[in-house]
């Protein structure tokens, strides 16, 4: 049943509204209640969802009893108010603001720059007439921004860009400079866009109502086909987008309301979109022409020609699935392998792991949770039986205090970092723990430079001293935990004192640290891959783990652990069970029950055996046991670690299927090239970091011969005799509710309609559960395990022929190897070279100036890079994005793994820098 | 048509450089730590830290622009936007040339103007040389002895080139003080006696708030609320409570607080601290106009001693912070003040909710100008009938009338409220100048409209002359004659207001410079310029987008044959 409309629950207040009695819920402003029933009034400054400002005095209105007039947006109705919104009165202020605005417009007529400009509308709707003012000077047009255009000739001064920057995503960068009729909308100190600290989230664009910021090139001046209510290909918030569409092109786009990102987006979901109309998009399926060797190098989209030849659907696919099947049935199961996608939907990654489970033979499927959150992953299901958030990110405002450890959200998780940001703004204590001051560290009130590779040291430190003051959650403990003692023994020997000396921070401010997460009504703890990507990436997730439950910050509002998930769909991914140890929804490959249930389910034979991971498909490559491999949608040849050992193995294999949208760094090394649909281009569901599954949509077509994944993957595995016959992405979604009790009670339906639905959502019409482990935990015993952790150093530790310490990650606006962003137009000139971040210090001492090229290496490779200073950056250490193919990060980092999650130590490796080298040459 | 583009190769060195934006020099980073050295860099503290770069450096590059803002965790547009706001910060950005150390600020508001300032102002731009900035700026508070310039920080009376010129030679820059009451002489006089019983509880806060009730003191900032039922109202809301005094004594004409403060401080600071402890104060914060450089000599020196010497050894009184302005006549604004004392722009605030209950720091704030908290302790001693006693016309009270223009004895005269302008001149001004025969005047600086001979014989007091579309505000009474041009007066008010507008709603910010341009024109479109001045007063945020239109309708009303 329905409950009851909001409203009904609601106070109300008796006023008069143009002579009639009207209510007023309590907390509506006038313009509000005006709106609800029916009554416009004009409104500029006013935007529903920005904090009501009340500057631009369009939405004026009459108060009986009043001396002057009341902007409606920032009143509320009191019992027996008497209000004239259209009183001559009131009427004569509104049109003057409106004709007084206009006659600062670009020839005082419509706005050049928009069609749908609110000034305009008002205009029209109250008939102002034409300007009896003379116009002002105008300011000179900024078009410096690849993304967006500033035509501040259409600029009326009311702030909601500067709101939207400032309150909403809190970036900061505009401002409202010098005063009366010179005021003026800046960007940091009056810069050019492009010049400034601008990160073009293009919240400003969506709040301008004239057009004086709107998306670059004019695109905003056409009339869009249609619109498709879709999500954002890029990282694990997952935001809910409208995408506006001509000529099966998208033009551009919008931020819609949702839980996941309340109509904000980041540049990459903005902007980024336009790598799919980049000509170099594969569109006809190639095949290695007979003859030409595979090397190390990898292969210039110049060269394609020579290298790979055009074929028919028909023949790549035959001659893909061909050789897997050769190899399959000379060579054995375990000789191929298969790597899948965190960037594709839940059907896919689902059939994607089915084709090698049943089309292979074996568990050796895989994708890059590997490297970024499996040890999080491993952490998590060891202690608590469950690889997923306890809380979503939203749940921070509901927090007091917030740990943001080892992650760099305003960077990776733009939008999530917005709420963060807000949480701090509304009182809630942020505690940044990084090696690298990021730009969060403005609204923390603690920050812990601490130094790299020292998490457990430093967790283990702060743990400590929960125990030593008596802090812990004793009540929490004894009824939801298990190992308790162990962990208090372990603990002896980490007191700060101990420790400090370690990681870096001072006795105090762990103890200052402990006390505030512990003792605060709700402590949430975030991290990314500064955690994970280690050798004991397992064991720092088992240390915030058993802070939490210590404490008891966990499994309620606010109080939670939040591994913030790097790609769409690598949440769902591993739910569908795209990793090589189990089944969909983490049932173990090892457990007879789950072989027998899916043996039963997808009617063949399953390896009882775990498959192989990432890293440890490359070293069986090149031990000679892996033959053959398909690869859908990643890009191993620039993601994993020591590329030359990567490379020489993907040069080494006989049989090679990509399945992309570019010829990839990866692709260049493949005997079959099979091109694919980009994200805009099918259906699916996609799980975002929250446990949300949201529904993408088609809003265009795939370019020339490229087809969805979908039907790609069903054309392979029925060459390899699975005989599927599924019909598109909700008939396998169907068949992942049989699987995945998970999901049981989520219908295709239900999603299409709400968008958005949180699992655990076992029985239909269930709500969903954004919070678990409100009452224990999923494990055998209904408990959560306290695992000790030791310090240990990281594989490669700085020595005097490689004193630096070399620290991978990525940049806003290029995501993971770049096979997206850097084909797209404007990302690409937002963020054009290879550059390596330094501390100015450390630039210094190398004898150049910030700007000049360095040269970088390690044991294993080196690269030329530009030299960023970068005060936030330790010195000692720098960091570098894996996105640059002219200079790949991942030649340099050490592939050593942690044991347990066998995730590699990208987080951490020792090199020397010198000045100059030659910059490498960019293949795409 | 002229762009901004940027080159992509530009845009790639740039970011091969450095993070977007500014990147933060290490070097200006630890010269601005040393210059903060231990203060604290809470937000609020911006304009006094922004202060400190003026003052070193005589301008604020922008490598310590940004440097602050990374030290006070604040953005760089933050800071922009409030130093670009006030007149007194310099903001030189790169590759821009910083202006001369010197500047010579020349007053070109009403009084001034009328006494020459143009004039002076030509002559001290081709005299003075490059070496010196000449600066017009609006009124700096020493009407009776227009022309002002103020060399540096020194205030030239009756400037003239010359003299203007000799200072800058001499390099007098500083303002110099003349004697005032100090603590020990204010004491010897009784001084801090009410205080020292009202700390330690011997005077009642409930029989202080009945005598300042009694008396009928009015705020004399401008608006005339009573100040005793503001403590009541102020003391009913929740603490902690704050106290804002307000001594940004902008209003072209007055001069009033200045005056004061240069003669006898400490009975302004102990009617101050006496408010607050009555209504409860936890802290004060006093703001000062940056105008006032000796005013501000004497409260620093004087509130210390104060704080170090207080009249009860036993009883704590609150903090007093001194804050400083920086150049904006709209933080004379109580709400535009309280913005200003937080490190912000000044911009005034949407009412409700008053300062009474959501004030400074969003806490309930008794906000005063400074003189009505100048009279408390007489008020106290002799008793509210003392305050209510004085009047004329059937008015009561004192007011302290700032006199400037054409009279021959210009100055603040404490004088009976109601008191008409005929009496005025009459029995206080020594009667018109010399060749200048009385024309009209304005009974309430450049805000409170204009009114003609005709009509000097209304009694002056606050409401009595709201029904003409005058007020008497703070009492700044400028006077001129045959010689002047009401229009002209009125065009020099409304540029002033355009000047001074915060830029925050459109009737104000577009309505100020559309009427300025109107009013430029040999023949006032008096139909559209009252539509829209209708429309200022209705729709504007603050008062001075509502009074801004005064003296052009008073010209419209008042003086016909100018605009013939």
């Amino acid at each position: 049943m329905a409950a009851n409309p909001e409203f009904m629950n609601k106070a109300t207040i008796g006023f008069t509204m143009n002579g009639e009695e009207v209510s007023a819920l309590e907390g509506e402003t006038l313009i509000q209640t005006a709106k609800r029933l029916g009554t416009e009034i004009p409104h500029l400054c006013y935007k529903e969802g920005l904090r009501a400002d009340g500057n631009c005095r369009a939405c004026v209105v009459e108060i009986e009893g009043e001396r002057t007039l009341a902007p409606s947006c920032c009143r509320s109705a009191t019992a027996g108010m008497k209000v004239q919104t259209a009183s001559e009165r009131a009427i004569k202020s509104q049109k003057m603001v409106l004709e007084l605005l206009k006659s600062d417009m670009p020839k005082q007529g419509e706005s050049p720059y928009t069609p749908n400009s609110e000034l305009d509308l008002w205009v029209k709707k109250l008939n102002v007439g034409e300007p009896r003012f003379e116009a002002r000077s105008q300011p000179i047009a900024d078009l410096s921004h690849p993304a967006i255009a500033v035509n501040m000739d259409a600029c009326i001064q009311c702030t909601r860009c500067l709101r939207a920057c400032r309150e909403e995503q809190m970036n900061d960068v505009i401002g409202y400079a010098n005063r009366g009729s010179h005021s003026e909308i800046v960007f940091d100190i009056a810069d050019p866009m492009a010049a400034s600290s601008c990160v073009a989230c293009g919240e400003c664009v969506q709040a301008c109502p004239t057009g004086a910021l709107m998306p670059a090139n004019d695109v905003g001046l056409e009339i869009a086909d249609k619109t498709v209510d879709s999500t954002c290909p890029y990282c694990g918030v997952g935001c809910l987008i409208k995408y506006h569409v001509k000529d099966n092109k998208i033009l551009y786009t919008e931020g819609r309301d949702g839980d996941t990102n309340h109509f904000r987006l980041c540049v990459k979901g903005r902007y980024g979109f336009n790598y799919i109309h980049n000509p170099l998009r594969l569109t006809k399926p190639l095949i290695r022409r007979k003859g030409v060797a595979k090397t190390t190098e990898l292969l210039d989209p110049n060269d394609l020609d020579k290298v790979f030849r055009e074929a028919t659907w028909e023949e790549a696919l035959d001659f893909a699935a061909g050789g897997l099947k050769k190899i399959r049935d000379t060579q054995g199961k375990k000789a191929l392998a298969g790597l899948g996608s965190a960037k594709g939907s839940n059907e896919e990654a689902y059939l994607f792991q089915k084709l090698v489970r049943t089309g292979f033979g074996s568990n050796n499927v895989d994708h890059c949770t590997r490297l970024c959150h499996a040890s999080s992953v491993v952490a998590l299901l060891e202690c608590l039986g469950s690889g997923a958030v306890s809380n979503p990110v939203s749940d921070v405002s509901e927090a007091e205090v917030l740990i943001i450890i080892g992650s760099n959200p305003t960077v990776n998780h733009p939008v999530g970092a917005t709420f963060m940001k807000n949480a701090a703004a509304n009182g809630t204590k942020i505690i940044l723990m990084d090696p690298n001051i990021t730009s969060i560290a403005k609204y923390a009130s603690h920050v812990l430079q601490f130094r790299p590779d020292t998490d457990v040291a430093m967790l283990n430190g702060i743990m400590y001293v929960i125990l030593d003051e008596g802090l812990q959650n004793d009540v929490y403990i004894k009824k939801n935990t298990e190992d308790f003692e162990q962990m208090r023994a372990h603990l002896k020997n980490y007191s700060p004192e101990k420790v400090a000396p370690i990681c870096g921070i001072d006795a105090n401010t762990l103890r200052e640290v402990a006390r505030l997460y512990a003792t605060s009504k709700s402590s949430m703890i975030l991290w990314g891959m500064g955690i994970s990507q280690h050798i004991h990436g397992t064991d720092n997730a088992r240390c915030l783990i058993a802070l939490a439950l210590m404490t008891g910050q966990i499994g309620k509002p606010g109080s939670g652990l939040h591994p913030l998930r790097g790609q769409n769909n690598v949440q769902g991914a591993s739910d569908v069970g795209l990793i090589p140890m189990v089944f969909p929804d983490y049932q173990p490959v090892t457990d007879p029950e789950n072989q027998a249930k899916f043996e039963k389910l997808w009617g063949v034979d399953l390896d009882p055996v775990p498959g192989l991971t990432t890293v440890e498909m490359i070293h069986a490559i090149l031990d000679k046991e892996v033959f053959g491999m398909f690869v859908q949608g990643e890009n191993p040849a620039m993601s994993d670690p020591n590329q030359n050992h990567v490379r020489e193995a993907f040069s080494s294999l006989e049989h090679l299927v990509v399945q992309d949208i570019f010829l990839t760094e990866t692709a260049g090394f493949a005997d079959v090239i099979l091109p694919a649909s980009a994200f805009y281009e099918k259906n699916g569901t996609f799980s975002n970091t929250d446990r949300r599954v949201q529904m993408g949509r088609q809003a265009v077509t795939p370019p020339g011969d490229a087809k969805q994944d979908l039907w790609i993957l069903q054309e392979i595995a029925n060459r390899l005799d699975c005989g599927w016959t599924y019909n598109g992405p909700e008939d396998v979604f169907n068949e992942m509710r049989q699987a995945m009790g998970s999901i049981a009670g989520m219908t295709w339906d239900r999603i299409e309609k709400e968008d958005s639905l949180t699992y655990p959502l076992e029985n239909i019409d269930d709500p969903g559960q954004p919070i678990i482990f409100t009452d224990g935990f999923p494990t055998d015993s209904g408990r959560g395990r306290f695992v000790p952790a030791e310090y240990i150093h990281a594989d490669e530790m700085p020595d005097s022929e490689y004193p630096l310490i070399f620290i991978t990650g990525r940049q806003l606006e290029h995501w993971h190897t770049g096979s997206m962003t850097r084909h797209s137009p404007t990302l690409d000139a937002i963020e054009p070279d290879p550059i390596v971040a330094i501390h100015p210090e450390d630039i210094k001492s190398l004898g150049i100036e910030a700007g000049e090229l360095i040269t970088i290496e390690s044991r294993r490779g080196k690269v030329v890079a530009y030299a960023r200073a970068d005060i936030g950056i330790q010195k000692g250490s720098m960091f570098m994005a894996f996105c640059y193919n002219e200079a790949s990060a991942n030649l340099i980092t050490n592939e050593a793994l942690d044991p347990s999650a066998k995730i590699p130590e990208f987080k951490f490796c020792a090199v020397k820098a010198s000045a100059g080298g030659e910059i490498g040459v960019r293949i795409n | 048509m002229a762009v901004i583009k940027i080159s992509p190769d530009q845009i790639k060195r740039k970011k091969r450089r450095g993070p977007k934006g500014h990147a933060v020099d290490l070097a200006a980073l630890e010269e601005i730590q040393a210059l903060l050295g231990d203060e604290s860099r809470q937000r609020d503290l911006l304009i006094e830290h922004l202060h400190k770069i003026q003052d070193q450096y005589q301008h604020i590059s922008s490598k310590y622009l940004v440097a602050l803002a990374h030290e006070m965790k604040l953005s760089p547009a933050e800071v922009f936007e409030v130093a670009s706001f006030y007149h007194h910060f310099d903001v030189v950005k790169e590759g821009q040339t910083p202006p001369p150390a010197l500047t010579v600020r020349v007053c070109e508001s009403v009084s001034c103007e009328m006494a020459g300032a143009h004039s002076l102002i030509n002559a001290l731009e081709s005299g003075l040389g490059d070496d010196v900035r000449v600066q017009k700026v609006p009124c700096v508070g020493r009407c009776q002895h227009a022309p002002i310039a103020v060399v540096g920080q020194n205030p030239i009376h009756q400037a003239t080139a010359e003299s203007v010129t000799a200072a800058v030679d001499n390099n007098q820059i500083k303002d110099t003080i003349t004697d005032y009451i100090s603590m020990d002489d204010y004491k010897a006089d009784g001084g801090y006696q009410t205080l020292k019983k009202v700390l330690e509880g011997s005077m009642s806060t409930e029989s202080i708030m009945k005598k300042m009730e009694d008396s009928g003191l009015r705020g004399l900032g401008g608006a005339g609320f009573p100040a005793g039922r503001k403590w009541r109202i102020v003391s009913g809301f929740d603490a902690p409570r704050l106290m804002a005094v307000n001594i940004d004594e902008g209003e072209p004409g007055t001069f009033k607080d200045r005056h004061y403060l240069e003669i006898d401080p400490h009975r302004f600071l102990e009617g101050m601290m006496i408010a607050a402890l009555t209504v409860g104060c936890d802290a004060i914060y006093v703001y000062l106009r940056d105008e006032y450089a000796g005013c501000r000599q004497i409260l620093t020196k004087e509130i210390a001693d104060l704080q170090n010497n207080p009249p009860s050894s036993i009883y704590q009184m609150p903090p007093i912070y001194l804050r400083r302005g920086a150049g904006a006549y709209i933080c004379g604004e109580e709400s535009a003040m309280v913005e200003s004392i937080e490190g912000k722009r000044g911009m005034p605030r949407l009412r409700p909710p008053f300062l009474a209950e959501v004030g400074l720091f969003g806490r309930p704030t008794l906000e005063h100008n400074m003189e009505s908290v100048y009279w408390v302790r007489d008020i106290i001693e002799k008793g509210p009938e003392w305050f209510s006693s004085h009047g004329r016309h059937e008015r009561k009270g004192l007011r302290s009338f700032s006199i400037s223009g054409r009279v021959n004895k210009p100055g603040v005269h404490l004088a009976p409220a109601g008191i008409t302008m005929r009496e005025l001149i009459d029995e206080y001004c020594g009667g018109m100048q010399e060749g200048h025969e009385f024309y009209g005047y304005f009974p309430g600086g450049a805000s409170g409209g204009m009114l003609p001979e005709s009509m000097a014989d209304i009694p002056m007091d606050f409401d009595t002359l709201n029904k003409y579309g005058c007020f008497i505000g703070s009492a700044a009474v400028i006077v001129f004659s045959n010689q002047d041009s009401a229009k002209q007066l009125a065009v020099n008010a409304m540029k002033f207001f355009e000047e001074e507008s915060c830029g925050q709603c459109t009737p104000c910010r577009v309505g100020t410079a559309k009427a300025a341009t109107l009013m430029e024109e040999k023949q006032w479109n008096t139909e559209l310029l009252e539509e829209l001045a209708s429309v200022m007063v209705d729709a504007s945020i603050c008062g001075l987008g509502q009074a801004a239109p005064n003296p052009m309708r008073c010209v419209v009303k008042y003086f016909p044959d100018e605009l013939k």
